[in-house]
């Protein structure tokens, strides 16, 4: 009954793609549908898959150039006259940087610029820990006005980007740079704000955002064969949180395990524990960054390295509930 | 004499009314800035001209209208100033006069520094510094270069201090790049910061040539002589290929002689007694 289709193919044989591909399809749709659509980047056109609108529509692209104080605050002047504004930097820097300027000219202004963080998470790889984003869930999910949304696939990213243009709010957009499995399929549901269950289960609700989501379901059929029933719940929208449909999988399976591609603290994990703190306190084991930076290496070996993938986040579900 | 404490005017090309209207907002700010208790003084006051020549002359606005689609476009990127802004507005219609003295006081509609939809006339949320010309380039832009349209204008005021971030000099190449001659900043020259002198803080030297080396139509003009201000700011209006440059040299604290020249009224309210005297050195008839 998920009502989320997944790709048949999605443990076996994934198609693999960016998912910041997803989010430069997303916008040339948008784009097509809305004049009012414009973007700007910061020196990072095709990296951002913004070349694809600037391509259909020049007069619509601003190029600012090597600067993310401008390129957030150009936009909130753009939003006041009328335009939707996209604006696309990697994480690291938009909003790494210019968070002050995101929180006056944006969220406490009420505008509705969209800030795209681009190459987000540790599968950066290579370019080591400046690259690598992990604290952008955190802190912008602590900003009134804010949406923050990290889709799990390509295709899911092209549906948040159409979603996000027909709604203009404040919002941050998080993708990814290396290719990682479509999980979703072309029927599967996004809906800003909504959480969306992948597989029941009753012994552990494993509750993931962004590329982690593919990793849960790995995680899911590895523990399923071990005799754990896992429900994954896929968190695209971590805020505002689908607090209904997150606390329904807890209170049915009494036990939380969070997962992201990110610092544990503060991010998708800071959410639930808040929630369930609040609401139904179970014990809340949180997997992704455990306060420290990345480092440079391959996406696949940093995963590894940081126990990111479906057979760690196997492991370590299976040991908490074994200690127990 | 006629009571002026809550008067409202209209726009005029009047000179002896603008001054007018200019030493009454340094009455309003003064009168605010007691009454609250807290507060910056000095850019308000050196600022008076600035805000009457936008308000009461080049602007176009209707203040029973804030959202006119047709209005031109003022963004107070030195939110810190927001008395000068308020008085502008409640001089020119947008709320009572009255209402002034309400400024930094739980639940009023004049907030410690601006904010957006808090208060009719407030383009723009502000008071972190820097992020003004940012602001009003974005909103210049779409205007000239994608909504093609002509004959609105952007205006902006930035403090001389404010210029330290970098915020601003990303703003000051997008705006040369794109040629935004609808665009109009003003920098308040007074030459003070809140840790002292400018030129001790970090020195602003060239400022001319700064902005000249970025495209920029600049203008170097007495920014306490109002008609000075508002023949810049035609001038600006007449450059259409660069976006124009004002820089206001101005006496911070102008107006109110113990006051003047002197930084440690930035951040600085006046005391009631010494509110008093600075309202006794505004008072009528002598012309700024």
């Amino acid at each position: 009954m998920s009502g989320y289709p997944i790709d048949p193919h999605a443990l076996t044989e994934p198609t693999l793609e960016p998912i910041r591909f997803g989010f430069g399809r997303g916008l040339l749709a948008a784009g097509e549908a809305d004049e009012r659509v414009v973007a700007l980047c910061a020196d990072l056109t095709e990296s951002t898959q913004m070349h694809l609108f600037k391509n259909r529509f020049p007069d619509r692209f601003v190029e600012v150039g090597i600067a993310e104080q401008n390129l957030v605050t150009v936009a909130a002047g753009m939003a006041h006259a009328g335009k939707i504004p996209f604006t696309s930097s990697y994480a690291a820097f938009s909003p790494g940087r210019n968070w002050e300027q995101i929180k006056t000219t944006a969220s406490l202004n009420r505008q509705p610029v969209i800030i795209v963080g681009s190459h987000a998470g540790i599968n950066v790889g290579f370019d080591g820990a400046t690259h690598q984003m992990l604290e952008d869930i955190a802190i912008m999910r602590v900003m009134p006005n804010m949406r923050v949304i990290a889709p799990c696939d390509s295709l899911e990213a092209e549906r948040a980007t159409v979603a996000i243009a027909a709604d203009p709010a404040p919002t941050y957009l998080r993708v990814a740079r290396d290719k990682t499995p479509i999980i979703s399929t072309a029927d599967s549901p996004f809906e800003i704000g909504k959480a969306y269950v992948l597989t029941e289960g009753k012994d552990v609700s494993l509750i993931a955002t962004g590329t982690m989501t593919y990793h849960a379901l790995v995680a899911a059929s590895l523990l399923d064969s071990r005799g754990i029933s896992v429900e994954v719940v896929h968190v695209p929208t971590i805020k505002p949180l689908d607090e209904e449909r997150v606390l329904a999988s807890i209170r049915k399976t009494g036990r939380a395990v969070t997962v992201e591609e990110a610092q544990a603290v503060g991010g998708l994990g800071g959410a639930i524990c808040e929630l369930t703190a609040r609401e139904h306190p179970v014990k809340v084991q949180r997997l992704g960054m455990q306060d420290r930076y990345g480092e440079t290496g391959s996406p696949s070996e940093l995963l590894e390295k940081f126990r990111l993938t479906g057979k760690y986040i196997a492991e370590d579900i299976e040991r908490a509930l074994a200690s127990q | 004499m006629e009571d002026e404490t809550t008067k409202q005017f209209a726009p005029t090309n009047d000179d002896a009314q603008l001054r007018n209207i200019a030493r009454l907002i340094r009455q309003d700010i003064v009168k605010m800035l007691a009454t609250a208790g807290s507060g910056h003084s000095a850019g308000p006051l050196g600022m008076a001209e600035q805000l009457t020549a936008l308000f009461f002359n080049a602007m176009r606005h209707d203040p029973k209208n804030p959202d006119w689609p047709d209005r031109d476009v003022f963004f107070l990127s030195n939110g810190h100033t927001a008395p000068v802004l308020y008085a502008a507005l409640a001089r020119s219609g947008y709320f009572p006069v009255e209402e002034l003295s309400t400024l930094r006081k739980l639940g009023s509609r004049l907030q410690g520094h601006p904010e957006r939809g808090a208060l009719p006339g407030i383009e723009s949320t502000s008071g972190p510094l820097g992020s003004g010309l940012s602001q009003a380039a974005g909103y210049a832009h779409v205007l000239q270069n994608i909504d093609h349209v002509k004959n609105r204008f952007v205006y902006t005021t930035m403090g001389d201090g404010e210029i330290d971030e970098g915020n601003v000099w990303e703003a000051a190449m997008f705006a040369g790049k794109y040629r935004l001659g609808n665009l109009i900043a003003l920098i308040d020259r007074n030459n003070i910061q809140i840790d002292g002198a400018t030129e001790d803080v970090m020195p602003l030297t060239n400022l001319r040539a700064k902005w000249e080396s970025f495209d920029w139509h600049v203008l170097d003009i007495d920014g306490n002589n109002v008609r000075a201000v508002v023949d810049a700011i035609q001038l600006g209006k007449a450059a259409s290929w660069a976006p124009t440059m004002i820089l206001c040299n101005t006496v911070p604290g102008k107006g109110v002689p113990f006051m003047e020249y002197d930084h440690k009224w930035h951040g600085m309210p006046p005391s009631p007694a010494q509110a008093e005297q600075a309202l006794q050195a505004l008072k009528g008839g002598a012309p700024t």
